[in-house]
């Protein structure tokens, strides 16, 4: 693997919550990278594992119940390896975190000024005027008219939209080299999810940040992603860049997201589902495809005993065997085993 | 917000109003009359009678509470039967002793509990947070009379570091630092009995505040802007955890003039508490139905004082 343009390498990582005595891999096995200037989306259902990585890459998990292995490379520094003071240095300073809630996500009691300045106080030499002078600057660059109000208010006076803004304010505040943002329009109505999406783009294209965007909304994969990556179960099943993604996915799981999405011109009047349901953590199946319960009408002998991505175009990445022989129910096609 | 104020001021007054037509009413059904305990074998029957047609008792009830209201509007109260004074004076002594042993006692409840709540919050389920609320279960299971014994058996008869009973000592010049240390020292043993078993419900409201608060998004938008834990901590957690503290702040400062029923009794502190209960068992009504009025009216006015204090801490909560 070419590692020498990677903002962020990740290796063999895996992810354990413990539930009563034992561990149990919510993200098992990934390796991802993430260049600069590139947008990298993870893409899943409900329950993937899409956050637990996130929340990995920047050791925001409960460390009483939680395993982390593998490693994360960032500045020639193992990320896994980190204590907590060595992981604060990096947190808001080289990596930025936008989180799905907006409404949630701010501290109630605190003026938006003092929580943008936050991370400031504790990553810069600024004194108190220029930390003030930043966050009007920073106000202004997610596009919020009158600075200066805003940064005197607090969370509860500003609108979900604005306080998107402000929670990307936050994450930007230090110039980040990375950009984590997890389901960032998922809590916001349409017409915001499209004005945030723009600003982010924007963003990206002044600071040549890193971002990785998970998200379960193929409609923002398409407008924002360069490289997609789909979760299934923990697992990375599919890896392409978004051309190859939306013209030629392969991966049964893809292709059935993919179909799920509701056309508006098509015939077709049925909405299209996978049945089924992601399993839940404590009974994952942990042996052979993990998707091969909800496509039972496949022959089991379609699938790989032990799943592996197999590159199948340059970038192209595609779990297990089944793909060669996957059809719809009900379609005829696909090899036979 | 003054306006606000000014409202709920002139709203107490027709819930005063209702109250103390029902504590009227209510100390009318009490069986005997103030005049009944002056009654010995050598007092004439005829002067009683002439005693009570003299204070109004055959008057209609609508004429005597008519006498009662206006006078207590003007701060009248009546007279004490049993201790011969105007119940004014004598609620304002006795209020006044209750008043520092409460402001001690929850001086010291403020004191053990935050850091105990704060400390079982923080390290949720460790040996510490066990231990902390193992205390605090002992100490709510344990009656206030119980412990008030022991300590003045210990503290007081055996090893003498406490004084048993009173405010302060006879023969001490008013004025004094000399008197000041004396009153205290009087308060300290009381106190300490009170804000030891007091301290349980703010421990445990202030742990689960805590464990609440640390799993909230904001607490994670604090840590992924990369500031110590400690801060995270101070800032962000315990803000929003002492907010429900913040609620009962008002009702606590008017509850300051309650006193403790067991703690003055057991203590011989001459506080409120204890004037209650005496004056129950006298009857000395112009006593009771004061010190109903009383309570009654520090209760909507913690409440107002509540709802102000909100609005000061919390910016979501504004009163206009």
């Amino acid at each position: 693997m070419d590692t020498a343009n990677d903002l962020l390498t990740i290796r063999n990582l895996t992810t354990s919550f413990r539930i009563k005595e034992t561990y149990h891999a919510a993200v098992e096995d990934i390796s991802l990278s993430l260049k600069k200037n590139e947008v990298l989306a993870i893409v899943g259902e409900s329950g993937c594992g899409k956050s637990t990585l996130a929340t990995s890459i920047v050791g925001l998990y409960n460390p009483v119940n939680t395993k982390v292995s593998g490693e994360i490379f960032y500045n020639n520094q193992n990320l896994t390896q980190l204590n907590d003071e060595q992981f604060n240095s990096l947190r808001g300073n080289h990596i930025g975190f936008i989180f799905q809630d907006p409404l949630s996500a701010l501290n109630p009691l605190m003026r938006i000024g003092e929580q943008i300045a936050e991370g400031l106080m504790y990553h810069t030499k600024l004194s108190k005027q220029q930390r003030g002078k930043r966050v009007l600057e920073l106000l202004n660059q997610v596009g919020i008219a009158k600075p200066e109000r805003v940064a005197r208010q607090f969370p509860h006076q500003l609108s979900g939209g604005m306080r998107q803004r402000v929670v990307i304010a936050i994450a930007l505040s230090c110039k980040p080299s990375i950009l984590i943002a997890d389901e960032p329009t998922t809590a916001l109505d349409v017409t915001i999810q499209a004005q945030i999406l723009d600003l982010l783009k924007a963003l990206q294209s002044e600071t040549e940040t890193g971002i990785i965007l998970i998200t379960h909304d193929l409609g923002v994969v398409a407008e924002m992603a360069d490289r997609v990556a789909v979760m299934y179960a923990g697992e990375v099943v599919e890896e392409a860049p978004v051309q190859e993604l939306f013209t030629n996915a392969k991966h049964p799981y893809t292709r059935s997201l993919l179909n799920s999405i509701p056309q508006t011109h098509s015939e077709n009047e049925r909405l299209e589902v996978i049945q089924g349901m992601v399993p839940s953590l404590m009974n994952l199946p942990r042996e052979g495809c993990r998707f091969s319960a909800r496509i039972p009408w496949i022959d089991a002998a379609a699938h790989e005993s032990k799943p592996q991505l197999h590159e199948i175009a340059p970038g192209h990445l595609v779990r297990c065997t089944c793909w060669k022989h996957f059809h719809f129910e009900g379609e005829e096609g696909g090899g036979t085993v | 917000m003054w306006k606000t104020i000014v409202r709920r001021v002139l709203l107490m007054i027709p819930q005063l109003f209702i109250l103390s037509l029902f504590i009227f009413i209510l100390a009318k059904q009490m069986p005997g009359d103030p005049f009944t305990g002056l009654i010995t074998p050598e007092t004439d029957p005829s002067r009683i009678e002439e005693l009570r047609i003299k204070a109004g008792f055959y008057d209609p009830w609508y004429v005597q509470y008519y006498h009662w209201i206006t006078n207590a509007f003007q701060g009248d109260f009546g007279r004490s039967y049993t201790y011969k004074i105007a119940v004014s004076t004598l609620i304002g002594e006795r209020g006044l002793n209750t008043f520092w042993l409460s402001l001690l006692s929850a001086i010291f409840v403020y004191l053990i509990a935050i850091p105990l709540g704060v400390l079982a919050g923080r390290y949720q389920e460790s040996f510490l947070d066990k231990s902390i609320t193992l205390y605090s279960f002992i100490s709510y299971a344990i009656p206030t009379f119980v412990l008030s014994l022991i300590f003045v058996y210990i503290f007081g008869y055996r090893l003498m570091w406490f004084p048993t009973s009173g405010t302060v000592d006879v023969g001490l010049e008013s004025g004094t630092m000399e008197y000041y240390w004396n009153k205290i020292h009087h308060l300290l043993l009381p106190a300490i009995t009170y804000a030891i078993l007091g301290t349980t419900a703010i421990i445990q409201y202030l742990r689960s505040e805590i464990i609440d608060a640390k799993t909230q998004d904001y607490v994670k938008t604090a840590r992924s802007k990369g500031i110590p834990m400690r801060k995270v901590y101070t800032r962000h957690i315990f803000r929003n955890s002492l907010l429900p503290i913040a609620a009962f702040l008002g009702f606590t400062i008017t509850g300051l003039l309650g006193g403790s029923i067991f703690i003055e009794t057991i203590f011989g502190f001459p506080g409120m508490g204890q004037l209650f209960i005496n004056s129950i068992m006298s009857r000395d009504y112009s006593v009771i139905t004061a010190l109903v009025m009383l309570y009654g009216f520090l209760t909507l006015l913690g409440s107002l004082l509540s709802d102000i204090i909100m609005s000061i801490v919390d910016p979501r909560i504004r009163i206009d």
